[in-house]
This record gives C-alpha cells, structure tokens and sequence, in this order.
C-alpha cells in the first residue's frame, strides 16, 4: 500500500511539488546524474524507478503513462529506447544517491542522484572472482603443506643428529651434577641440625611473651 | 500582551548563551589510499570525489 508523503511537499503546495519532482525526473533521464538537494533527491527516487519500471515494459499504455509526468518527448524516448533495456536484468534499485558536501549558500545538505551505470553481470564476475580466490587457497595450502612437511623431515634429521651430540654431552654433565649434589648433601644436613635449635629458642621466647601479657 | 516585568540581567542572559556551543564535525579519512584526507562520514570525499570506490564528484 502506497503510504503518503511525510510532512510538508516541496516548494509548498502538492501541485509545485509534482510539478518539481516531474522536472528533476525529465533532468535525471535527461543528463543521467544531477545533483540537488539530498531532499528532493530522497522524494525523486522513488518517482524515477516507478517510471523506470513503465519504461521497461515500453508499451503503448506504460509510454502514456510516462508522458502524464515526463512532458518532454525526446527523453521519454531515450527512457524507453536506452534507459530501460539498459536496466532489462536489474530487479530495481536503477538509482542511486550518494551524499556531498552541504551547499555554500544555505548550508542545505546536498547529494548527487545517478542512473546505475554498471551491469548486474559485476555481480557474477564478483561470484566467478571468489570462486577463483576459493580454488587458489587450497592448492597454496598445499603448496605450504608440502613446505610444513619438507620443513618438519629437515627438522627431524637435525634433531637426530643434535640428539646424539647432546646425549653424550648430558652423560658428562650428569656425571658432573651427581657429584656436586653429593658434596651439597653432605653440607646441608649441618645446616639443617642448626636450625631446629634457633628455632625452639624463638618459640620459647614467643610462649614467654604470651604468659607475661595474660 | 505578556511582557517581562523586569530587565534581562546581564548575568543572567550570558549565562543562557554560555550554552550555545559548537560541537566538532565528526571527520574520518578518506578510504581512499591515494588521497587519505579527513571528511565527514558517509559523504564522498571532497578532495578526490571518490565515494566506495566510485568517482562521484569532480575533484577540487
């Protein structure tokens, strides 16, 4: 269901404003892009498709009813002749709105509203682009599986080779570490026989402390 | 008519306008990788007139 128009039309009255959005339409069809207000484009839109969609069906009654806003003959022609085949695979959205900088004068927010130029068929080259991309990812991932592999065999013999170096320099590391573990038991257990003592003198101090205050 | 019994102070109207500020345009660079220049968001770019990649606008 077709909703009204919300808040006040263009220019003030429903007559100025079909009369402005007729114009802007034959000027749209006309040059391809205009740029206007980002207002007036957002209410032309809707109006250039519709007209857009008569224009592709293109027969004798769609070409009066283009002609009931679009007073201009030569663009009514151009709309059917160029602008509708040209749009013959696009299921709607021909127009498009791209904001720009706000107008000098006013400050009014401005946008450029154009006629799609590029074909649906971009959107299948896109798909035939990623399927592409998709076939090339596995056979790298291969190619860096292959690489991953050769790398880990390479790393193997050299673990083997490190491996048999290494073992003889533990043995004498070992030999080593066991007799100076040896040396530092025989010293620790002195220590140890130290300790307790100190640490039964600080308990019998702390007791001492506790009787006094209690 | 209502009209204002008493005069506007002076501290009073200078502190209602001490509330009229401006707030900084939000900008962000261009996506554009040959022209990166700060404009606002969801415009196309003033400088190099590109907007997503399409030439929108003639260039400054």
């Amino acid at each position: 269901m077709p909703t009204p128009t919300k808040g006040t039309r263009l220019g003030g009255s429903p007559a100025h404003e079909r009369l402005m959005l007729a114009n802007l339409a034959t000027s749209l069809f006309e040059h391809g892009r205009i740029t206007t207000t980002e207002a007036k484009a957002r209410r032309l839109r809707p109006l250039a498709e519709k007209l857009i969609t008569k224009a592709k069906r293109g027969d004798l009654h769609n070409r009066r009813q283009i002609m009931k806003v679009i007073r201009n003959k030569d663009v009514v022609h151009k709309l059917i002749a160029e602008i509708g085949p040209h749009f013959a695979d696009r299921p709607g959205g021909y127009v498009r709105i791209t904001k720009t900088l706000p107008r000098k004068g006013d400050n009014a927010a401005m946008a450029v509203i154009e006629l799609v130029q590029e074909k649906v068929a971009a959107k299948a080259k896109r798909t035939a682009k990623k399927a592409a991309k998709a076939e090339t990812k596995p056979a790298a991932e291969e190619t860096k599986a292959e690489a991953a592999e050769a790398k880990a065999e390479a790393a193997e013999e050299q673990a083997e080779t490190n491996a048999e170096a290494t073992t003889e320099a533990a043995e004498e590391a070992k030999a080593e570490d066991a007799a100076s573990e040896q040396a530092d038991q025989a010293e620790e257990p002195a220590e140890q026989a130290a300790e307790p003592e100190a640490k039964e003198e600080a308990k019998d101090e702390a007791k001492s402390d506790k009787d006094g205050e209690s | 008519m209502a009209v204002p019994k008493r005069k506007m102070s002076r501290s009073n109207t200078r502190s209602r306008r001490s509330q009229w500020k401006a707030a900084p345009v939000h900008l962000v660079p261009c996506p554009n990788r040959a022209c990166k220049e700060l404009k606002p968001r969801n415009v196309a770019c003033p400088v190099c007139g590109q907007y997503a990649g399409r030439q929108v606008v003639e260039p400054a």
